[in-house]
């Protein structure tokens, strides 16, 4: 690893001042740090956002749960009110890598990265979440451009993300055997309105399934999704699954998570 | 005294390891050390055309560097092969030469290259990077089935071939085939896999420059192999001139028996450098080039009758030695693996013929069961078809062709002393409630699954092993076990064994034998193993031979000892030694009843005098002093021998594989402790298990390590099992005082066939390789769903 200064921002103001285009926020560090040890990535700065305490804590309201963006997963995975209010989104943070990652890593991290098998993008698109950084609010349809890229500006900092709560939720998905990060997930909400399919891990990016959607909005049955086929030519592949392995899972996944609401 | 062999007994390191303070290799440091980093090949196959230094050399904290030049010109010798084979048309085995830092030419990714030595372990990283190598980069071989049609990789090895071997008789085997009413024949590979020590591997070398001394701190399973081999062949050093300590280890599972580069290259260059120097592994690094396990390719066909006996068995395999041969390179995928293809069973005819190849990967070595997982997956795998393709139940098939009396003569080399396998069938059966599966398999059907049993017998040859017999069939060295007992003059006891422990709980279990021949309280009983200048010259720990051989040097030097006690407290007592008898610590004079305790003794041995008297307790002939040692060389290896009884469940939708209930029942002979022996189990099985489910190691055709991490090699985790269910017979090996077996391997040998056996059951006999993804058993799964359809 090269040598880095490091810095403590004691709040937001500051963190997004010491920011650089040479500079990442350290939050928990479960992307950085392997990422500056194996050398693929250098910084010269690292900005510790750990310490402003404004970026951590979950609070419930009667339509919206909102999670600080520094906000560890074993917190999620272990709060009483996301358990009450929206169970899912608890049980997703309970199935994230292993106990030291969900020690360490934090929400905010999480979604700023946007690898394509990560768990809490499907979450936020699912739950028409609502990213709050420093600068502005984002809508989660608006805010995952595609892989490892998001709406975020240089030196932009989340602060806080803020998930509606639906009235129906369950995310289901079939890990990577090896690191435990979705080779598929889906995560089905339903709302007052209509119904979302947000799949993570299948594609370069997550992507609300707009086909099934639809068909869930009309009639909430894992039997409207059943034995549909879907498109794998966009889908990833890699040692682990095929493109054609994982369009079925997807349909898998989503008849899972219907049955389980 | 109660005896403690057979007992619960606690583990005595248990303290140190789970309060942080065990000592391995990458605690040690010593003063004025400096670090090294390793310039590493990242192309499988390339010649070297220039390497250039001179940018590294300038760069901050360097000490040194150095190059396959500068080893070559010091005459350092390479990494070797422990093992001559001699192929079936009676040519010697053929293997290139392994230069601890490569000088012209590099054969699998991360070959190394150069060291560069630094003050600090960051400067070492920073200097590295600036060694220029200039590579031309070869097409690489990487396939095991292909490698005999690839490119040549070391000049003069004719179609990538170390040897062609044959064990058995063609003839017998083909007259057995005529005879048939049936033949069953299976393709199957078995996956490579890392081993994945907890402990990555670590190294500190020092020179002390007045004693002209190298020592070597280093995460081996065999410190006094590794100093034989790093002082005759890689000549590094004269042996009384090279100290190998092998602190706490973190494991090893055949992963640390070899010699490797880095222990030569920092060895050679403290004492260059005349400073001391640290290695440690990054985990990258022990993917690449920590030994690899398994990586067979196999044919195999049995001969059968219409009611299910065994006729012959034929075993035609490519084995993977990776780009060089290593110490047990060229022996696990032979002599460890062909003798054990027959399994438990009575088959007149068989052969094993195997084709080992070079390819441009990381050596291939002897993994936890070492040939012995790869022969017990052979022939499981076909007696499963068999019972399948007989419809006759895979436990009466297996039964109706155990051996019926003991010894065993079994086809090809072992004669097996002991056992009872129907005896651990019907245990095994028992346990796993064998009759109620169909019950279960017709619920599981309810809820839209598919459950699947699978069974595996198998014996093991292990304890390894007999000199004499070993040599003849061209090991470099005895496997004998040595051990040293002494007596302190205050009647404590150390024991110094030539075995290591690496997680194997020596020091209690070979404390628990000691004193029950000693009657000495484990308490004051030490275990000492792992330093070339303490004890005496051993051969180590691997193929489940400390106890079957270690142990039983410690049985025999306590009996020694008991002997010479006898013969003073006969003196001391006045008494004839013949009437001496010995029981729990005391030496009894069973005419007069008088007696003298071990501790009074080991006194009296100590401090052979009395005051105004001219007199010694000491009988003439006899010597001060109470110690005695004990080189044991076994008269055969040991056989342990068991059922595995899996069961899964798959969910059709996603592939995905639930192991349901695991059932091992051993027979290890005599335990000594019975919850080291189910540590030994778990582990065995866990890393069993992972092979047919998890674990693979995976090459690109340009020989990129796929799996080089844990994001994408999937190690086994605590949530993949469920409770195993484990329960023993016990036939005492007749071959040994103590009538052990030893139980480290066999989890790893029985698991794969039994995962994978069921896997196939519940598939309807589909073939799928190990290990059993999600994605292979979907696919099948909708195979068999057509094929279904199709029937109906
Ligand atoms: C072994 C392992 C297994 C894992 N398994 C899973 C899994 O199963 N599922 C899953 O979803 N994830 C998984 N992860 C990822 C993990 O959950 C972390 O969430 C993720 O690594 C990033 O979070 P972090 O807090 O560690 O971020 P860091 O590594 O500290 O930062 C990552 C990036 O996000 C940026 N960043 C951090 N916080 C903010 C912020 N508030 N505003 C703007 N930018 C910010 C940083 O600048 C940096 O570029 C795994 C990671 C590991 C190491």
């Amino acid at each position: 690893m090269k040598d880095f200064n490091y810095h403590s921002a004691k709040d937001s103001k500051e963190a997004s001042k010491l920011a650089s285009s040479s500079s990442a926020f350290l939050a928990g560090g479960m992307t950085t740090i392997p990422s500056m040890k194996l050398g693929l990535a250098t910084y010269k700065d690292l900005i510790d956002i750990k310490n402003i305490k404004k970026l951590s804590g979950i609070k419930v309201s009667g339509k919206s749960v909102t999670i600080g963006a520094a906000t560890k997963h074993v917190e999620v995975s272990n709060s009483k009110d996301v358990k009450k209010a929206i169970p899912s989104l608890s049980s997703l943070a309970e199935g994230i890598g292993d106990p030291q990652v969900r020690n360490r890593g934090t929400i905010g991290g999480s979604i700023a990265n946007n690898d394509p098998s990560a768990d809490y993008p499907s979450a936020c698109i699912a739950l028409n979440a609502t990213i709050h950084t420093n600068e502005r609010k984002i809508e989660a349809a608006k805010f995952f451009k595609g892989m490892f890229e998001t709406a975020l500006k240089k030196g932009e900092l989340i602060e806080a993300i803020e998930f509606q709560i639906p009235e129906k939720s369950s995310y289901q998905k079939h890990p990577n055997p090896a690191s435990r990060y979705a080779i598929v997930g889906v995560y089905v909400a339903k709302h007052k309105g209509d119904v979302n399919v947000a799949v993570t891990g299948a594609k370069s990016c997550v992507y609300n399934d707009k086909e099934m959607s639809k068909a869930l909005s009309g009639n909430f049955s894992s039997s409207s999704i059943d034995g549909m086929d879907l498109d794998s030519s966009e889908m990833n592949a890699d040692m682990h699954a095929s493109a054609e392995f994982r369009a079925s899972l997807v349909v898998t996944q989503a008849k899972k998570a219907v049955d389980a609401c | 005294m109660a005896s403690l062999v057979g007992s619960r007994v606690e583990r005595k390191e248990d303290k140190r390891f789970l309060t942080g303070k065990g000592r391995y290799t990458a605690d040690i440091n010593l003063a004025n050390q400096t670090y090294a980093i390793f310039v590493r090949s990242p192309h499988a196959r390339a010649s070297i055309k220039k390497l250039n230094i001179d940018k590294a050399l300038k760069s901050s904290g360097v000490v040194s560097i150095l190059t396959g030049k500068e080893i070559a010109d010091d005459k350092i010798g390479g990494l070797i092969a422990g093992w001559a084979i001699r192929s079936e048309d009676g040519t010697e085995m053929k293997c290139p030469g392994n230069p601890p830092l490569a000088k012209d030419n590099v054969n699998f990714v991360g070959d190394p290259v150069a060291v560069v030595i630094a003050e600090s372990l960051a400067e070492a990283k920073e200097a590295a990077e600036k060694v220029e190598v200039d590579y031309k980069v070869l097409k690489a071989v990487t396939s095991t089935a292909d490698a005999m049609n690839g490119d040549t990789i070391h000049e003069g090895i004719d179609k990538n071939l170390c040897f062609d071997w044959l064990l058995g008789d063609r003839q017998k085997v083909k007259e057995a085939f005529d005879k048939a009413d049936k033949v069953i024949s299976i393709d199957i590979i078995n996956n490579r896999l890392i081993p994945n020590a907890m402990e990555p591997r670590a190294c500190v070398a020092d020179y002390n420059a007045a004693s002209e001394e190298i020592t070597l701190y280093t995460t081996s399973q065999n410190p006094h192999l590794s100093r034989l081999i790093m002082s005759a062949f890689g000549n590094v050093a004269p042996e009384h001139k090279l100290r190998v300590v092998a602190p706490d280890v973190g494991g090893g599972f055949g992963s640390k028996i070899n010699v490797y580069n880095e222990d030569i290259v920092c060895s050679w260059a403290a004492k260059k450098i005349n400073r001391a120097i640290k290695w440690v592994a990054e985990r990258s690094e022990s993917f690449l080039t920590d030994i690899h396990g398994r990586d067979h390719v196999t044919h195999a066909e049995l001969a059968v009758t219409k009611d299910g006996k065994f006729l012959g068995f034929k075993n035609e395999t490519i084995a993977n030695l990776g780009a060089y041969a290593r110490v047990f390179g060229t022996v696990t995928p032979t002599y460890l693996f062909g003798p054990c293809a027959t399994g438990v069973y009575e088959i007149p005819a068989a052969y094993t013929n195997v084709k080992a190849v070079y390819t441009n990967t990381a050596p291939v070595d002897a993994y936890r069961g070492a040939g012995r997982p790869e022969a017990t997956y052979t022939i499981e795998r076909l007696v499963e078809k068999a019972s399948m393709e007989l419809g006759i139940d895979k436990t009466e098939l297996r039964i109706k062709n155990f051996p019926t009396a003991f010894p065993f003569k079994q086809t090809l080399v072992h004669t097996v002393d002991s056992g009872d396998y129907v005896a651990g069938m019907e245990k095994a059966k028992q346990m796993a409630d064998y009759k109620g599966f169909e019950a279960r398999r017709k619920e599981s059907e309810a809820k839209g699954k598919l459950r699947g049993i699978g069974v595996t017998s198998y014996f093991e040859a292990c304890g390894i092993a007999p000199s004499a017999a070993v040599m003849s069939l061209g090991c470099g060295v005895g496997l004998w076990e040595s051990a040293e007992v002494r007596f302190n003059p205050t009647g404590q006891v150390t024991v110094y064994t030539g075995s290591h422990s690496h997680g194997q709980s020596h020091q209690t279990t070979f404390a628990q034998i000691a004193a029950d021949e000693l009657g000495v309280p484990i308490e004051n009983i030490d275990i000492v193993h792992g330093d070339t200048d303490k004890g005496t010259f051993g051969m180590g720990t691997y193929g489940s031979r400390s106890l079957a051989v270690g142990g039983i040097a410690i049985v025999n030097a306590c009996k020694k000892i008991v002997e010479k006690g006898k013969r003073v407290t006969a003196k001391m007592l006045e008494a004839n030694p013949e009437d001496v008898e010995f029981k729990d610590g005391e030496f009894i004079v069973s005419k007069s009843n008088k007696k003298k305790t071990i501790g009074e003794v080991a006194f009296a041995c100590y401090l052979p005098g009395v005051r105004d008297e001219m007199k010694s307790p000491l009988p003439e002939g006899d010597e001060p002093g109470l110690k005695e040692t004990s080189f044991y060389d076994p008269s055969n290896f040991s056989f342990p021998a068991g059922t595995h009884i899996a069961e899964v469940e798959i969910d059709p939708e996603t592939g995905h594989v639930k192991l349901e209930k695991y059932t091992a029942c051993d027979d290890f002979g005599r335990i000594i402790n019975p919850m080291v022996v189910e540590g030994q189990v778990h582990g065995g099985l866990a890393q069993g298990i992972g092979q047919a489910l998890y674990e693979n190691a995976e090459y690109d055709e340009t020989g990129q390590l796929m799996t080089g991490s844990y994001m994408d090699y999937t190690m086994p985790r605590a949530d993949n099992f469920p409770e195993f269910n484990i329960g023993y017979t016990c036939t005492h090996a007749t071959t040994n005082p103590l009538g052990v077996k030893g139980c480290g391997e066999a989890g790893a040998i029985a698991a794969p066939p039994t995962v994978m056996n069921a896997v196939i059951d519940a598939l309807g006999g589909q073939e799928v390789t190990m290990p059993a993804t999600a994605e292979k058993v979907w696919k099948a799964c909708k195979n068999l769903k057509k094929s279904n359809a199709k029937a109906a």
